[in-house]
């Protein structure tokens, strides 16, 4: 008897596991579009959202689109290799940003062009020694690696 | 000789006094010298500098966040199924540690998020999928806290395991397939190339270690406190069911 009881009790706790699994999935995906962080350059293009929709942008800095024009006001391309955006930014920008190197902005897109409200540098998960690299450079063999 | 038998209380207060000297020692040792290494003898990173030296706490602290979690999953899963009572009590006594822990990653990933990212704190998936984890443990151990009775607390806090388990960790998993956060990627993967150079990669993984030990050594000695708390519970009610 006490054998039927604790088979009974898998039964349910594998029963309610499934449920809960399949409940959280169907949750993920009709908010899909909801949690979605940021947006690409091919999204945005493709379908631009309107001058008052506040979102996130996220790409790469387009080498050599950089320019600091006048105070603290930049502006650059931001690519998914694809497609691209201009981004203008006035403020701080953190220690991470710079050219071909991953970017999330947050702002309204007016008459084609980005105007962000706040910059984030997005981070790749690898980590090598400032000696490494700088040797790596000074031989012409270091590839940066894509974010 | 079965695994189960250290189910017994008395079995597992012997075999835990005998191991908690040893893993503690283990700890000190692996913690000293992983986090002096990692911290004082590496070079600088190349982008981030000397602020990428916090990887060699935010990265055990994340991990075991999660793993504190999965092992509280595994034991009320035993407690709902065969119940042994020491546990369900190494769930309830592992939870703060993990939700300590939670905290702690969280706060080391704002430090360096500040300067590197420009920002201490943004809803990506990963760092939402953590504020979500430490809710579910400051829910469960308010559920312990809640109930007198104590196989009904088991009960009912093991079914929470459950349902966190489902959450935070398909949460944090699940959102990789459709959405990419700020958060980078995983730096230690076991399918993938390295991405962490070799001279941080030993000390990352000694701290590592010395993190996984002293959870270990942590959770050893708060199920001993829970066992004999059950116990001096169970006596204090037979001497008053006596007197």
């Amino acid at each position: 008897m006490i054998g039927q009881k604790k088979k009974r009790r898998v039964q349910l706790i594998v029963v309610g596991m499934v449920l809960l699994a399949a409940a959280s999935a169907l949750i993920g995906f009709g908010f899909r579009q909801g949690i979605q962080f940021f947006r690409s350059p091919s999204e945005v293009v493709e379908s631009p959202p309107g001058p008052d929709e506040l979102f996130r942008i996220g790409g790469l800095v387009e080498v050599g689109s950089l320019i600091e024009g006048s105070g603290e006001t930049i502006t650059f391309i931001v690519t998914d290799n694809a497609k691209t955006v201009p981004v203008s930014y006035t403020g701080i920008l953190p220690d991470l940003f710079d050219e071909g190197q991953g970017v999330i902005a947050l702002g309204h897109l007016r008459e084609g062009t980005f105007y962000a409200t706040e910059i984030l540098a997005k981070h790749d998960e690898s980590y090598m020694p400032k000696e490494v690299i700088d040797s790596l450079k000074e031989q012409g063999l270091y590839e940066a690696p894509d974010s | 000789m079965s695994l189960w038998e250290f189910a017994n209380p008395v079995k597992f207060i012997r075999l835990s006094g005998r191991l908690l000297p040893w893993v503690s020692g283990l700890t000190v040792i692996c913690l000293a010298v992983g986090l002096i290494w990692g911290l004082f003898f590496t070079p600088e990173e190349a982008r981030q500098g000397h602020i990428a030296k916090i990887i060699y706490i935010h990265v055990p602290l994340a991990m075991m966040a999660i793993n504190a979690w999965g092992m509280m999953f595994v034991t009320s899963l035993i407690w709902l199924i065969r119940r042994h009572h020491v546990s369900v009590l190494a769930a309830k006594a592992a939870a703060p540690i993990g939700a300590t822990f939670t905290l702690l990653a969280i706060i080391t990933g704002a430090i360096w998020g500040a300067p590197t990212w420009g920002t201490p704190w943004v809803w990506d998936p990963r760092l939402t999928s953590f504020a979500v984890l430490l809710v579910f443990y400051f829910g469960y151990m308010a559920l312990w806290a809640a109930i007198e009775d104590p196989d009904k607390a088991a009960d009912l806090t093991s079914v929470l395991a459950m349902v966190g388990t489902v959450f935070a960790f398909l949460s944090r998993y699940a959102v990789n397939f459709w959405n990419q956060g700020l958060h980078q990627g995983a730096s230690l993967s076991l399918d993938k190339e390295e991405n962490v150079a070799d001279v941080f990669y030993i000390p990352l993984l000694l701290s590592i270690a010395g993190f996984v030990l002293l959870f270990l050594a942590l959770v050893l000695l708060r199920t001993q406190t829970e066992v004999r708390a059950r116990r001096l519970r169970a006596l204090m009610l037979r001497e008053g069911a006596n007197a």
